[in-house]
């Protein structure tokens, strides 16, 4: 009857349906973590019958278990930590700086991204066994560097060239230092780039599961590694893993969160 | 306190924006680096702040060379085009930054911030940010926090470009009187001829890199020394037609026969440019020795309460600033009145050869 009514519609049914196909994997994640095993296994149903949180309590009261999620948070801040204040200089000179090869480095920072992590995994696996490193959280921490300083400094070089180099001299002409100008002039102007910076680093470093455990095997043994953890000779504990599942998510949602409003401006590294 | 520049040059990257320039400037003086966009007036101010370094020759603070220099070390202020000011500072530390990094005590600090601020009437916003604040308020600020440093060489690069209209207008007399108040060295950098006889002092006229003239900016204005000078420092550009001296005087473009009277007696015979401003043009006869020259009208173009009307005839084409308000319709023929005391000559090298007297007092005024 009412053409724009029918559009209307139409265009929520499409959004619904796409809205479930996104999230139905993450809804069956979650009401398997919630159910016991006997149902899991014993027969399709869409939501839960009876719902038990042991899965949960396991988790978080087994040190073997919530081990791995401080293993992993401790490498993720550590990488997260080295990645911004080493790309924070190296975007600095690349914003404003002009000098021989600039153009040619900055991209061939972006190229380290391009090979896969496997390749590196073997120099990686010498080189840290022979400075006994292996099995550290900064051993994965620095092996992350790889993948995140190029895109930090990529994004962070994106937010300071919008910044007008008119603002430096101003301050130079003020008489403020480098440092000083950088710390509390700077910085601040570029505190959502910060930010972003640090959610893709952090999201990066977090899903990263090859490097990681590869280079450690007990005492800084990422999350990932341990839900290996469930396959036993009694077979596979489906509810645990699931809810080992569910809490990998909760930390990526809740950084997520803070820097919703420029997440499109970092994929597009700042260039927006 | 003077500044002097040596020789200098600067190339950038094949391209060359300053070509060997020399320049005194005295202390306490006020000097507008005037010329059109592109003609070198930021580059030679980002080397005088110290910004940049010269490709050559060498630039003298106080007899001291300072060429290398950091500008950090440098006593000098700058105001930019863009309104530049820390954003995540207030009003009053933006202005305090340059007086805390001097490491003077904080009742001095608080007694200079206000003074100024209260000179740039943004005494009510100190405790606003930056973005807060109107452009007119935004350019305050970054003046304010260039007056309080007290540097010895005070650089603005056009700074009242980027404003409107009327705020501009407000801007630009009270800068007139506080650089009367100023002891340093005061460089301004416009493009606007109104502007710089609005200031006064001395004038460097730049282009293409070079200095074509320096002077006291109303001499520079009545005495261009070149053809290049008086269209530059002219708006609209001064008007050109070719002409001849004669036995019998002027002839100009295609037979307007105009009488050699006044500065143009003494020339010698030969051809000449010959420039009149278009102020000193009318379509309607002002003076009983004005000569009719015949036309049709390209354009008329209202500004204000004045028009400005292109008028193109056999050889030339001219624009006439006419006061009033007036509606003439494409292709309508009229009558330019042009005086020939009013004629600016140049000889076939674009030098000045003869220029009209100055107005005294009792004469119309420019």
């Amino acid at each position: 009857m009412n053409p724009t009514g029918v559009g209307f519609k139409k265009r929520h049914i499409g959004l619904i349906a796409y809205f479930v196909f996104l999230l139905l994997p993450i809804y069956w994640l979650l009401a398997m973590s919630v159910k016991p095993n006997q149902e899991i296994l014993g027969g399709f149903s869409l939501f839960p019958q009876t719902i038990t949180f042991a899965n949960y309590v396991t988790i978080l009261t087994d040190p073997s278990w919530y081990n791995g999620y401080l293993n992993s948070i401790q490498y993720v801040a550590l990488n997260t930590v080295i990645s911004l204040s080493v790309a924070l200089p190296a975007a600095y000179a690349f914003s404003r700086y002009r000098f021989l090869g600039d153009k040619h480095m900055f991209f061939w920072l972006l190229t380290n991204r391009m090979a896969p992590p496997a390749v590196f995994l073997l120099p990686f696996f010498q080189l840290y066994s022979t400075f006994g490193l292996i099995d550290t959280h900064i051993a994965v921490a620095l092996a992350h560097c790889l993948f995140n300083v190029p895109l930090a400094v990529w994004i962070l070089e994106g937010f300071m060239s919008g910044v007008p180099r008119e603002i430096d001299e101003t301050a130079y002409i003020d008489g403020y230092g480098f440092p000083r100008f950088f710390l509390t002039i700077f910085l601040p102007l570029i505190r959502a780039g910060i930010g972003v910076t640090a959610f893709f680093c952090f999201m990066f470093s977090w899903v990263e599961l090859l490097l990681a455990r590869t280079l450690t095997s007990v005492d800084a043994k990422p999350i990932a590694a341990t839900m290996t953890r469930t396959v036993s000779a009694a077979g596979m504990d489906w509810g645990l893993l699931a809810a080992a599942g569910v809490l990998t998510i909760v930390p990526g949602a809740l950084v997520i969160w803070f820097v919703r409003n420029y997440i499109a401006k970092g994929f597009a590294l700042g260039r927006v | 306190m003077s500044l002097v520049l040596d020789r200098i040059s600067r190339v950038v990257g094949g391209e060359t924006h300053l070509q060997d320039l020399s320049l005194t400037l005295e202390p306490g003086s006020l000097n507008v680096l005037f010329g059109p966009t592109l003609a070198g007036k930021t580059s030679l101010m980002r080397l005088m702040a110290g910004l940049d370094r010269p490709s050559g020759g060498k630039v003298l603070w106080q007899g001291t060379d300072v060429t290398g220099r950091s500008v950090r070390t440098r006593d000098v202020a700058m105001v930019y085009q863009q309104f530049v000011n820390y954003p995540s500072f207030t009003v009053y530390d933006n202005i305090a930054s340059p007086l805390k990094l001097a490491g003077l005590p904080k009742a001095e600090i608080d007694r200079k911030v206000r003074e100024s601020a209260a000179i740039m009437h943004i005494d009510g916003l100190l405790g606003r940010l930056p973005a807060e604040l109107s452009g007119g308020q935004q350019q305050r600020t970054a003046i304010a926090r260039a007056l309080v440093k007290e540097a010895g060489l005070l650089l603005l690069d056009e700074p009242l470009v980027n404003l409107d209209y009327k705020l501009r207008e407000e801007l630009r007399a009270e800068m007139r009187e506080i650089f009367k108040r100023h002891r340093s060295i005061v460089v301004y950098a416009t493009t606007e001829p109104l502007e710089a006889l609005m200031l006064g002092g001395t004038i460097v006229v730049l282009h293409e890199g070079r200095v074509i003239q320096t002077g006291p900016t109303v001499e520079v204005y009545h005495q261009p020394a070149s053809l290049r000078v008086g269209q530059v420092f002219s708006d609209p550009p001064l008007n050109q037609v070719d002409g001849m001296v004669d036995g019998a005087g002027v002839l100009l473009a295609d037979g307007i026969r105009v009488p050699a009277v006044g500065h143009l007696a003494d020339l010698p015979h030969g051809r000449y440019r010959f420039g009149a401003r278009a102020n000193h043009l009318s379509v309607f006869r002002a003076h009983d020795d004005d000569i009719p020259v015949p036309g049709t009208v390209e354009l008329a173009e209202i500004s204000g309460s004045e028009t400005f009307i292109h008028v193109h005839g056999k050889g030339f084409a001219w624009v006439v600033q006419q006061e009033g308000v007036h509606s003439l319709g494409l292709g309508e023929t009229v009558t330019a009145w042009i005086n020939p005391r009013r004629l600016f000559a140049f000889g076939a090298d674009g030098r000045l050869v003869a220029a009209p007297p100055r107005p005294r007092l009792g004469m119309a005024a420019e």
